[in-house]
């Protein structure tokens, strides 16, 4: 600027101003460049593999679909091609991993719309896949392995036989998914046939994934989270608490029965717990703070959103200030307007069993090129803290007691050490049968495997839900 | 084996890109006359190079005379432009027009690739605009009325503006355009540019804050128009410009923090009137949960920059056309996913080397109302080059705003060419300012060339060693 002042006898401004605009623009300009460059090392596979991407269907003219395995070695779904080049994609376990794995005809879901990417990229060796676009044949999509493991899939999709209903199996030290059942379902490999009736048929609900999508009431699993409530306000302390149960308990003109009217008499918290004494939860329930109460459920995910690849639905907690006494008592023995997913249980009862920490749920441990070259591989990591580990070991107690003298006996006096909680949940009139809910873990000191299990209108926890959690663990410990 | 040419034809685009842009920025580091010819001519290969690839390619993917009639159309265009700008203005900056026509070029090629139709329909345009531009030059040269003619700049700009905002009006916001005859104008356009010769024209003089003010109130006026008719990405580029101008002008940053403080305090408060501009914002903070609504475009922008990657899919290969308004505001994710994140980054150094070009000349001119239109004008380029692309690919709110030059839309590309014939103008203007300069100090002097063999010699060389000496000047400039 200098030689040019001299040079030139300018009459205009000097040009310092125009130095900071041109800065100030360079800047812009290299900002935009650097986060482009951020954006296609970072942020790319995560936007790319987001279910609403239907851009990877072109890919199908290049790549035949990759195979999807489960943690056992089996083949879950895989394309088979014939002479001719048409291809047919196979589900050889039918219904039973209908939802989990997905569909990849008629739209795509499950995993075979979370891992399209994957299975539709192919890691084959170059040269080979040079040759090949050469000879304009396609090349080998990638393989999927899952964490499923057919065996307990098996139990699981038996032990519900014709009911409706869900089961989760999962290991709360990695957040793998062991096992993942949904009823009613369909069979995949007949789906285009179906399809125009699945769909037209509103009432039919086959393709819902119920353990992610299903929304019910809780029942008394959720006492787990109104005795977390409770400790937050009482400092971890449950020594203090004591209820006289008389069967039931009536507030404002409004009633709680303790199921069938039992009569529990004297009650610690343990006992309380134990037995599921609606009475002692209810006037538990009063007392406590609505705040606590709305803070620790969104603490442990009512209302948030969940680390799920999948299709899910949010849980619902609604009380506030306004909600009432009847509607404080209902929501403390997990009735009112709490809603909660069969998935969304097993994550706040896997945090229980995993010290208060949550890890990540996980479906796909690793992808592989089809020749069994690792192209990526799943690490277990933790979501979210969702309680301190002293009321993680209190809660574990408390539930460890229902198998022992409560509601899940059941499961007692096995090789294994069981905890748990068993749900009754009133739904739609209150007229029907209630759905029979069991959450629980196995191995107390060191757990393996969490259930969590629900079955429409079965009846009660302990006569339904417990003996199919009996079934799954004493399966995976055979 | 089509495969494999489309794949090989994805890399020659991307390296032939490369070289031209290389070529782009090395080319202010050339001092000698013919070197500096030599690299312009080594762009117009190169870049016809890219255009023959990508043609070809489309070609041999679809089999469609048009594509090839369109390519030598495309060919003919640009060789003409090169050709009459040479004969008409020799001294004018070939470098901005070689910028120029890559720019149009990208365009072309998605434009081509999305719809052919509209491709030639485009080409027409930029012809008309070409054809228009060759004019402009001689204008700013000759008409010293220009200056003149400050409030007659502000009440054609605020008189579109109204046009526009009764068409939003009666259209529901739909629409802000205007038709006439089957041609549509997009008014906002035409604005930009008497918008940027009302604010030099009333800022070249004194700049006393009565002037200020009233100018500020005139410019803002422009702006809260805009605003109303909901288009938020005009109305952004004018308040930039405007600020721009104002702090150059005033040489007090005071006016131009004021001026951004301003802005943004307007920004917050238009955030908590218009719901559209609150739709905006959340559909940029997580666009994936208003994905059935606003923030399908920018999802869709995403996927398709996510699926290009650093080389692209290669032409044709991608789905470009699943983005809405592919063509116009999100036609940078669609050259990101079939032409790649390299190319794309390689079209944002040559946007950026235009505004470099353009504040080069900028500081180069002696007078102010010339300099300030040539700073405005390239602040607005500038500036709406960022939002489009920012927005696009979720650096910034989305605002739909054409990427200048390559996008379709005929108004866009008419003005935009008009705009950098006007800073042609302007740069040989200066060169004229340089020319009379150097006689006089040869008069000086009374230093004549030592040998002068013949008389038409002299010219030429004269020019030469004075080209040289701007060149040193603008190369020093470039490493403040």
């Amino acid at each position: 600027m200098k030689n040019e002042s001299k040079s030139r006898p300018n009459k205009a401004s000097g040009g310092k101003e125009y130095v900071v605009v041109a800065y100030l623009f360079v800047f812009i300009f290299l900002s935009l460049i650097g986060y482009m460059v951020y954006f296609n090392v970072y942020l790319r596979d995560d936007i790319m593999n987001s279910p609403y991407n239907k851009r990877q269907d072109k890919y199908v003219e290049r790549v035949v679909r990759g195979k999807i395995m489960s943690g056992d070695g089996e083949v879950l779904a895989r394309t088979d091609v014939d002479e001719d080049g048409n291809e047919t994609r196979v589900y050889p376990y039918g219904s039973m991993f209908a939802h989990i794995v997905g569909y990849s005809n008629n739209g795509r879901s499950g995993l075979e719309s979370v891992a399209n990417y994957d299975l539709l990229t192919s890691h084959a060796f170059v040269l080979e896949q040079v040759k090949k676009e050469f000879q304009d044949q396609k090349n080998m999509g990638d393989t999927v392995n899952t964490t499923l493991n057919t065996e307990l899939q098996q139990v699981a999709f038996d032990a519900l036989y014709g009911n409706k209903g869900a089961i989760v199996v999962m290991e709360p030290d990695t957040g793998k998914i062991l096992a993942m059942v949904s009823k009613p379902d369909f069979d995949p490999n007949t789906l285009s046939e179906i399809w125009d009736e699945l769909v037209s048929d509103d009432s039919n609900t086959n393709l819902l994934n119920r353990a992610t999508q299903g929304m019910y009431p809780p029942g008394s699993t959720f006492k787990i989270v109104t005795s977390l409530a409770y400790m937050h306000e009482h400092n971890g302390d449950t020594s203090q608490f004591s209820f006289q149960c008389e069967g039931e308990i009536t507030e404002e003109n409004h009633t709680i029965h303790c199921y069938n009217n039992s009569v529990h008499g004297a009650e610690n918290f343990s006992t309380a717990f134990a037995k599921s004494c609606n009475s002692a939860f209810a006037s538990l329930g009063i007392n406590l703070d609505w705040q606590v109460m709305r803070d620790t459920a969104e603490q442990v995910l009512f209302n948030e959103k969940l680390p799920l690849d999948i299709p899910y639905n949010k849980s619902k907690f609604t009380l506030d200030k306004n909600a009432g006494v009847p509607l404080e008592m209902q929501t403390a023995i997990g009735q009112g307007n709490t809603l909660v997913s069969p998935m969304h249980m097993a994550m706040i009862t896997s945090a229980v069993a995993n010290g208060g920490n949550l890890m990540k749920p996980y479906f796909i441990d690793s992808i592989e090129s089809y020749t069994g070259e690792q192209v990526s591989k799943t690490s277990p990591s933790l979501y979210k803290n969702l309680m301190t580990s002293r009321e993680a070991q209190a809660l574990s107690d408390l539930m460890q007691g229902v198998v022992q003298e409560g509601t899940a006996s059941a499961l007692s006096g096995q090789s294994y050490i069981a905890a748990g909680k068993t749900g009754t949940a009133d739904h739609g009139d209150m007229t029907g049968e209630p759905h029979s809910w069991f959450v629980g873990f196995s191995n107390v000191d060191n757990p393996d495997i969490v259930v969590s299990i629900i079955v429409e209108s079965g009846g009660t926890g302990s006569d339904v839900a417990v003996p199919i959690a009996k079934r799954i663990f004493d399966a995976y410990y055979n | 084996m089509l495969n494999i040419i489309v794949e090989l034809s994805k890399y020659l685009i991307v390296i032939l890109m490369i070289l031209f842009t290389l070529e782009s920025f090395l080319f202010f580091r050339k001092r000698d006359e013919d070197d500096k010819k030599h690299v312009l001519r080594k762009q117009v290969v190169v870049m016809l190079f890219m255009d023959l690839t990508a043609f070809a390619v489309m070609y041999l993917q679809k089999l469609e005379f048009t594509i090839i009639i369109m390519f030598l159309e495309m060919v003919g265009f640009i060789i003409a432009l090169q050709i009459l700008y040479r004969i008409f203005y020799r001294k004018a900056s070939m470098i901005l027009v070689n910028n120029m026509c890559m720019l149009l070029s990208c365009g072309f090629i998605m434009i081509g690739r999305l719809d052919f139709e509209k491709a030639q329909k485009q080409l027409l345009m930029v012809i008309i605009g070409a054809a228009f531009s060759l004019l402009v030059p001689i204008v700013v040269r000759k008409m010293k009325l220009l200056k003149n003619l400050t409030w007659l700049y502000a009440i054609a700009g605020i008189l579109m503006l109204m046009a526009v905002l009764a068409l939003a009006a009666i259209s529901g916001g739909a629409k802000l355009s205007l038709e006439i005859g089957g041609v549509t104008f997009q008014l906002s356009e035409f604005a930009k540019i008497t918008f940027v010769f009302f604010v030099a024209g009333m800022l070249r003089g004194d700049t006393d804050f009565r002037t200020v003010v009233i100018t500020t109130a005139v410019a803002g006026a422009h702006v809260l128009i805009l605003v109303v008719s909901k288009d938020l990405g005009s109305a952004v580029v004018f308040f930039v410009a405007y600020v721009v101008m104002l702090y150059v002008a005033t040489q007090n940053p005071l006016y131009a923090l004021s001026g951004l403080a301003g802005g943004s305090a307007a920004a917050i408060l238009a955030y908590q009137v218009f719901s559209h501009v609150q739709q905006r914002v959340i559909a940029w903070k997580d666009p994936f949960s208003v994905y059935e609504n606003e923030g399908y475009q920018i999802v869709q922008a995403l996927f398709a920059i996510c699926a290009g990657g650093w080389f692209g899919t290669g032409l044709y290969q991608g789905s470009p056309e699943s983005i809405p308004v592919a063509m116009k505001d999100s036609i940078f994710a669609a050259i990101c996913e079939e032409l790649g994140g390299i190319f794309a980054i390689c079209m944002l150094l040559i946007c950026m080397n235009c505004f470099l070009m353009i504040v080069n000349i900028s500081m180069r001119m002696s007078n102010k109302f010339y300099k300030l239109i040539a700073i405005g004008l390239g602040a607005e380029y500038a500036f709406q080059v960022f939002l489009t692309v920012g927005g696009s690919t979720k650096f910034i709110p989305l605002t739909g705003i054409t990427l200048p030059l390559v996008s379709y839309g005929g108004s866009s590309v008419i003005c935009t060419i008009i705009v950098f014939a006007i800073i042609e103008g302007l740069y040989i203007l200066r060169e004229d300012e340089g020319d009379e300069l150097e006689k006089q100090k040869n008069n000086n002097l009374k230093k004549k060339p030592a040998k002068q063999k013949r008389a038409a010699g002299n010219a030429p060389e004269r020019e030469k060693s004075l080209e040289e000496r701007i060149q040193e000047q603008t190369e020093q400039s470039l490493r403040w």
